[in-house]
């Protein structure tokens, strides 16, 4: 599926307001106050691809938070040059190009393969906590939030793994980053 | 005209910007390094007495930095090493690693076990006089000395000492049985001769400071059990360079890549390194190639193996191991290709 996106932003806009964000009542439980914290923090905007509707483009349901669609492919980076326009994404919105390199959401379903299934609780707190992926490894990268997420309280990280636990897993592996071309040598 | 944002500096900052927000506050480490008890006299940097200088057989590649360093056991207390692969430090224990490039101090990094619950990091500073060492921030200091023409050293921020130090179920990570084992590896990269009153094993054992006792450790000092000298000497690299997080129980490990060699494990089972890594797909894809995983260790051919590409990168989704150096290792990278293409037979 390559959706190629010409809309502008105001119809994405219109759209997003669609789902109805409940708070969750006074005693909810962890994995209740979780999906309303994910659906206020936006979450979906990146990690649940964007397909094509009839009103425009629209966040595809059934693939809820399974990140960069594996289908989609790894398309070559548009190149920004050194001007005011750094960066870039697809149409799916869940695939970024820019200084880092390329970017791909991830998939945060519990699928045990490609999704969060082997991370624990802790896993997914460090890395928020150290900004590293799996808290331990490479930097996470832009545009992934995760200076502002990492303020969150453990309460509040505790309770959106908890409801990441709860839904489907979808089997979908996103690619690989991918490094930005080398630094040109540095000058002798 | 406005100043376009340059690329990489804008990465870099967005990259800073990562690290935020710690849980609880651990007890603060002394503003100063004479303050942790390293030395006598601080003046003269006369070591104090209570100090034992250790050598880790497979150190940390770190851009070519000299190490030294030391630990400090609280009077009367000794080690609990009831687990051989996960020793229990006593409350009180201070361990210290001092990095030099060029023959000048840059930095003396500092681990104290300061509570029964807390593990304080932090790393000092050295002056340019090289006469007294400062605590550095937080976050660390950039480009802190020079390693090569246009290449300077990063003093970690406490973030990144956890990375490495919380990755396995001890905080310590060079002073463990393998690593001070009296049977020394000739072959290891970047080994150091044993300098007159290093402690190793043997003496630690003879000091009483092992609890319970481990005379078997004397009798037969642990020792990789490799199929060549070469194979144990890579094997040793993986375990103290990679280990750390490499090990069941780190989130790397949930990829099954398994590089710590453990110390009690069954005589006669294969090194983990060499299991999960010879003629294992993994989960990483060498960039370029085709397929879900390359293998980790293809037989025969170091440069479609993912552990050799990884070692020898230092891009940033690729490099291993993720932070800490900014030059790959060439004398492992040499010892580890050779192994790979001598010594593994392809399969046909
Ligand atoms: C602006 C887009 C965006 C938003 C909003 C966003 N993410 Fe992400 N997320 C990303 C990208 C891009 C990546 C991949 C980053 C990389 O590969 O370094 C990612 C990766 C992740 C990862 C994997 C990190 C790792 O260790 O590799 C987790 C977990 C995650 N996001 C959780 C969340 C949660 C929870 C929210 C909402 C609270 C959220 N994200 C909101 C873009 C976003
Ligand atoms: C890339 C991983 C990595 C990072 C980052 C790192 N260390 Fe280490 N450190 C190690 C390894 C591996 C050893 C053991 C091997 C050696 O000493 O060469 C070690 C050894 C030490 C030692 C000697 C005691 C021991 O655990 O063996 C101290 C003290 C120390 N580190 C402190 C720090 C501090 C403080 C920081 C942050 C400022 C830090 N380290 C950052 C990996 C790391
Ligand atoms: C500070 C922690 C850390 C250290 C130290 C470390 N790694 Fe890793 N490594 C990771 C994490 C996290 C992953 C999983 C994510 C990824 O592939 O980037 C990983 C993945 C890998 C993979 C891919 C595994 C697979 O098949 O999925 C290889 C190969 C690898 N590391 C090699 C090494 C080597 C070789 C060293 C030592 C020279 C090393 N690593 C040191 C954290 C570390």
């Amino acid at each position: 599926m390559r959706t190629t996106t010409t809309l502008t932003l105001p119809i994405l806009l219109a759209l997003s307001a669609g789902a109805s964000a409940a708070p969750p009542a006074p005693g909810a439980s962890p994995e209740e106050r979780g999906g309303y914290l994910v659906r206020i923090m936006s979450c979906n905007d990146c990690h649940t691809p964007l397909k094509m509707g009839p009103k425009g483009p629209e966040p595809d349901m059934g693939r809820m938070l399974s990140g960069h669609p594996e289908s989609f492919g790894v398309p070559a980076a548009p190149s920004h040059g050194d001007g005011a326009w750094v960066w870039s994404g697809t149409g799916t919105n869940t695939a970024f190009a820019g200084p880092w390199g390329i970017t791909f959401t991830a998939n945060l379903t519990p699928d045990p393969e490609t999704g969060l299934g082997k991370w624990t609780e802790k896993t997914f707190l460090e890395t928020f906590r150290t900004g590293r992926h799996m808290g331990h490894g490479r930097p996470v990268r832009p545009p992934m939030p995760v200076y502002w997420i990492s303020q969150a309280t453990d309460d509040d990280l505790k309770a959106i793994y908890a409801y990441l636990r709860t839904i489907p897993a979808v089997r979908n592996r996103v690619p690989q980053p991918v490094d930005p071309p080398e630094p040109a040598a540095p000058a002798k | 005209m406005p100043t376009p944002l340059r690329p990489a500096a804008l990465l870099l900052g967005l990259l800073a910007l990562g690290a935020a927000g710690a849980g609880s506050a651990p007890p603060e480490p002394p503003p100063t390094l004479a303050e942790t008890g390293l030395y006598a006299d601080p003046a003269t940097l006369r070591l104090a007495p209570s100090v034992l200088f250790y050598q880790p057989q497979y150190p940390l590649w770190t851009d070519g930095a000299a190490k030294a360093r030391w630990i400090f056991l609280p009077p009367g207390s000794a080690i609990d090493v009831s687990d051989p692969d996960a020793w229990e430090f006593p409350v009180g224990t201070k361990l210290w690693k001092e990095f030099a490039f060029g023959g000048r101090r840059v930095e003396t990094r500092f681990l104290w076990r300061a509570t029964a619950n807390d593990w304080v990091f932090a790393t000092y500073v050295w002056n340019d006089a090289g006469t007294a060492a400062i605590l550095a921030p937080v976050d660390g200091v950039a480009g802190a000395a020079e390693i090569a023409p246009g290449l300077r050293h990063d003093l970690p921020g406490r973030l990144d000492c956890r990375a490495c130090h919380e990755s396995a179920r001890v905080e310590v990570l060079g002073f463990s049985a393998l690593q001070l084992s009296d049977d020394r590896d000739p072959l290891a990269p970047h080994a150091e001769t044993l300098r007159p009153g290093a402690v190793t094993l043997a003496a630690l054992e003879e000091r009483g400071l092992l609890s319970p006792a481990r005379p078997e450790w004397v009798a037969r000092p642990p020792r990789i059990p490799a199929a060549t000298p070469r194979e144990r000497a890579v094997l040793g690299y993986l375990s103290g360079n990679c280990g750390a997080c490499h090990n069941a129980d780190n989130p790397a490990g949930t990829t099954g890549l398994l590089l710590r060699q453990l110390v009690g494990s069954r005589e006669g089972s294969v090194p983990p390194a060499r299991a999960t890594t010879v003629g294992v797909e993994g989960g990483w894809l060498i960039p370029g190639a085709s397929g879900h995983g390359s293998l980790r260790v293809a037989p025969g051919d170091p440069d479609g193996s993912a552990l050799v590409y990884r070692m020898a990168s230092r891009r940033p989704a690729s490099q291993m191991p993720p932070l800490g150096t900014k030059v790959p290792d060439r004398e492992a990278l040499e010892l580890v290709r050779g192994w790979v293409a001598e010594e593994l037979t392809p399969r046909r």
